[in-house]
């Protein structure tokens, strides 16, 4: 099944569709824009003129196959490797990401396969690891409490049972939301997720799809990478396909259906001819 | 720690929106979270916390049953055991213990460990003695402030070599182990040359009072419901602070129950303590000893630093899992040289006690037993050797397990062999019943 870009309405989470967080990005404009970025490792070229369009406050699924490149172009836009040539576009503009720090400003968020929790510490804590705020020079817990609750249940997270509990005692899917909400309270706009539902079962990856959901009813634009075509159907609202370094196929979902997805993966076309070279629809 | 997520009941995780945010749902099995998270009652909470003691996780339960055991066989073996003067004295030797395993908190929540603490604690307490003595005779602050920098330079050095030169902490302060044997005993040789045999006996009034001074008896009483009603009205504002903003906070008969335990504990500490512990009627002796009081003081201090400050938060984080806390921006290296310089300082104020204990310091101080007696205390207490659990709360307690056994031994008249014997049978039995309850909490 798939949804129509428009219908940003999402069964489970009624009041919170058409209330995005910045008012000024419609959804669908342009928010990251990439052009034939290249990425060597010494005589190896893992990424061979790639574009890739993110528009605001939609779900783009990247996939590909093992060794396509997914990696190298998510830890490129995130800041661990720079680019060796090629341009970045954020809202319009030129942009350089040289760190991580450089895209946590611009509002790039990724939630790594690992998801960097930290299992002796609760939720809040993990939510805020690294800019608590602070009263007198002491930790100002209620404040971290009460904004973690209220970044929660905006994003329909209602499943813990408390957040002060470890986030060692939470499942894999409300791991998943933590480490999700924790990129939202950075005021992230664009969340990278790489890998979100690969070790979860069926239930969890509902509530995982659910939350990308979510984020892009809130504005958020998201970008998935994911293996499984059926997580891709069910929420990506774009799909762009990474093949040997370059992009195979990219365009709304409407263009693709599972079997140009798959062709698109493993021959490097939607039509299965592997000469033909389609670069954008 | 070995928590790993487990995928649980599917009605916990298919998501039914909820009516209100964070509705809690009834009967999911997470004996990791805390009873007084959930509970609203105080019935509830208890109902909660048995739950959670059958599930496996007990807590201080087991150590604290422990010491009452020990403490039971040590009375019936011996009457003086439970006596005000035994149970002062018992405090006193406890103060080492504890300060040494407080120093080792530090690191052990890294997931580091530092075997040096011992011998530096020794050199420090040297190079303070040094200062107040002749023919220099420093003030006594000046002579404390010279053994913590110099202590804290010791903890500083090898936390630098531990995260610049990425040499595993067990390797640098196990040289560091031997090194400040080394130094302790040239310190203690040029020191002390002039009183002669490497030994330096305090001639500094404070100095040896930190052990053997005690409080008047109305000043005890008097810090006593300083302390207590600190206590009480930090912990009733922050319930109220809570509730004022939404937040969940425990039942107020549950705090009014934690009050009541400090204070009654509080009162029997006084109570014994300002017993009169000396023969003669007419020259009493009693009062809180000051040790107790820079105890509490340092406890305090240390619990603040690691429960309520950026600083303790980001070593809690990189004891959980140093990636998570670098890709959180944390320095990590500059959180382990800091942790490394605490133990240091802490060591040093640990060492300095252990020589106003003694009334003098030598190069015979077995440095090596004192670090494994540190180890086992803050272990004992419940701090976890793989870093990220673990409070300051279990070094005292630890330390006062560890004071206890040794204390009691002695007074039945054992030999210094069962003594060992004795306290590696505890130390192997906390440790079990810690490894047994997180086996249970892990089997569903």
């Amino acid at each position: 099944m798939s949804f129509p870009p428009g219908n940003t309405a999402w069964p489970g989470n009624p009041g919170q569709a058409g209330a995005p967080t910045n008012p000024g990005a419609a959804a669908g404009a342009e928010l990251l824009s990439i052009s034939r970025l290249v990425k060597r490792f010494g005589a190896v070229e893992a990424l061979s003129g790639v574009n890739l369009e993110v528009p605001a406050g939609k779900v783009t699924a990247l996939i590909g196959d093992n060794g396509a490149g997914k990696s190298t172009l998510i830890k490129t836009i995130s800041g661990i490797w720079e680019p060796d040539s090629g341009q970045m576009h954020w809202e319009g503009e030129t942009v350089r990401i040289r760190g991580p720090r450089d895209a946590t400003a611009l509002g790039i968020a990724t939630v790594y396969q690992d998801l960097a929790l930290c299992d002796n510490l609760d939720i809040v804590q993990n939510m805020f690891l690294g800019r608590e705020p602070r009263q007198a020079g002491l930790l100002n817990e209620t404040k971290m409490e009460r904004e973690a609750k209220e970044t929660l249940s905006e994003l329909s997270v209602t499943t813990v049972r408390s957040i002060r509990q470890t986030v060692g005692s939470l499942s894999g899917g409300q791991r998943q939301a933590v480490a999700v909400a924790r990129a939202v309270m950075q005021n992230a706009r664009l969340v990278i997720m790489d890998e979100p539902t690969a070790a979860l079962g069926v239930a969890q990856t509902a509530m995982v799809l659910e939350l990308i959901a979510t984020l892009r009813s809130r504005g958020i634009a998201v970008l998935l990478i994911s293996h499984n075509l059926n997580d891709v159907f069910q929420v990506a609202d774009r799909i762009a396909v990474l093949y040997l370094g370059r992009m195979a196929a990219a365009g709304p979902i409407s263009d693709f259906d599972t079997q140009s997805a798959v062709l698109a993966i493993t021959t490097g076309s939607p039509t299965g001819s592997p000469s033909e070279q389609s670069e954008t629809a | 720690m070995a928590f790993t997520s487990k995928p649980k009941s599917p009605t916990t995780d298919s998501p039914p929106p909820a009516e209100g945010p964070l509705a809690p749902l009834p009967a999911v099995t997470d004996r990791v979270t805390s009873p007084e998270l959930t509970a609203g009652s105080f019935n509830e909470y208890v109902k909660a916390w048995v739950q959670r003691v059958r599930g496996g996780d007990s807590g201080m339960l087991p150590v604290l049953g422990g010491l009452i055991l020990i403490v039971v066989i040590f009375q019936s073996q011996k009457s003086v055991f439970l006596s005000a003067a035994n149970l002062t004295n018992l405090l006193i030797q406890a103060a080492a213990f504890i300060l040494l395993g407080m120093a080792e908190v530090f690191v052990l929540l890294l997931g580091e460990i530092d075997l040096s603490i011992g011998y530096v604690g020794a050199c420090g307490a040297v190079v303070t003695v040094a200062t107040a003595a002749p023919p220099g005779n420093h003030p006594w602050w000046i002579a404390i402030l010279a053994g913590l920098a110099f202590t804290s330079l010791c903890g500083l050095l090898q936390g630098a070599l531990i995260t610049r030169l990425r040499v595993p902490s067990f390797i640098v302060t196990l040289a560091g182990l031997l090194g400040f044997e080394g130094m302790l005993i040239f310190l203690a040789d040029r020191e002390g040359g002039r009183a002669g045999g490497g030994t330096l006996e305090i001639t500094n009034n404070i100095l040896r009072d930190l052990v053997d001074g005690n409080l008047s008896v109305a000043a005890g009483w008097t810090m006593l419901v300083l302390v207590v009603v600190a206590f009480a009205v930090f912990h009733l504002a922050r319930d109220r602070h809570r509730r004022a903003h939404g937040l969940v906070a425990p039942p107020t008969a549950l705090t009014a129950l934690r009050i009541l335990l400090v204070a009654v504990a509080g009162f029997a500490l006084v109570a014994v303590c300002n017993t009169n512990r000396g023969r003669l009627k007419s020259h009493p002796f009693q009062g809180v000893p000051w040790v107790v009081l820079i105890i509490i003081g340092v406890f305090g201090a240390w619990t603040v630093l690691l429960g309520r400050t950026r600083f303790g938060r980001y070593v809690y984080a990189i004891g959980g899992n140093a990636e998570a806390a670098r890709r959180a921006g944390i320095s990590l290296n500059r959180i382990r040289l800091a942790c490394f310089a605490l133990g240091g300082l802490t060591a040093g104020l640990g060492g300095i006690i252990y020589a106003s204990n003694l009334g003098s310091i030598s190069s015979n101080v077995d440095g090596g037993q004192l670090v494994l007696y540190a180890v086992a205390a803050a272990v004992i207490g419940g701090t976890s050797l793989f870093g990220g659990r673990g409070k300051m709360l279990h070094a005292v307690v630890g330390g006062l397990v560890i004071a206890t056994i040794y204390n009691g031994m002695g007074l039945i008249g054992l030999s210094a062999s069962s003594q060992y014997m004795v306290t590696a049978l505890v130390l192997l039995a906390a440790a079990t019943v810690d490894a047994l309850a997180r086996r249970n909490a892990t089997r569903t």
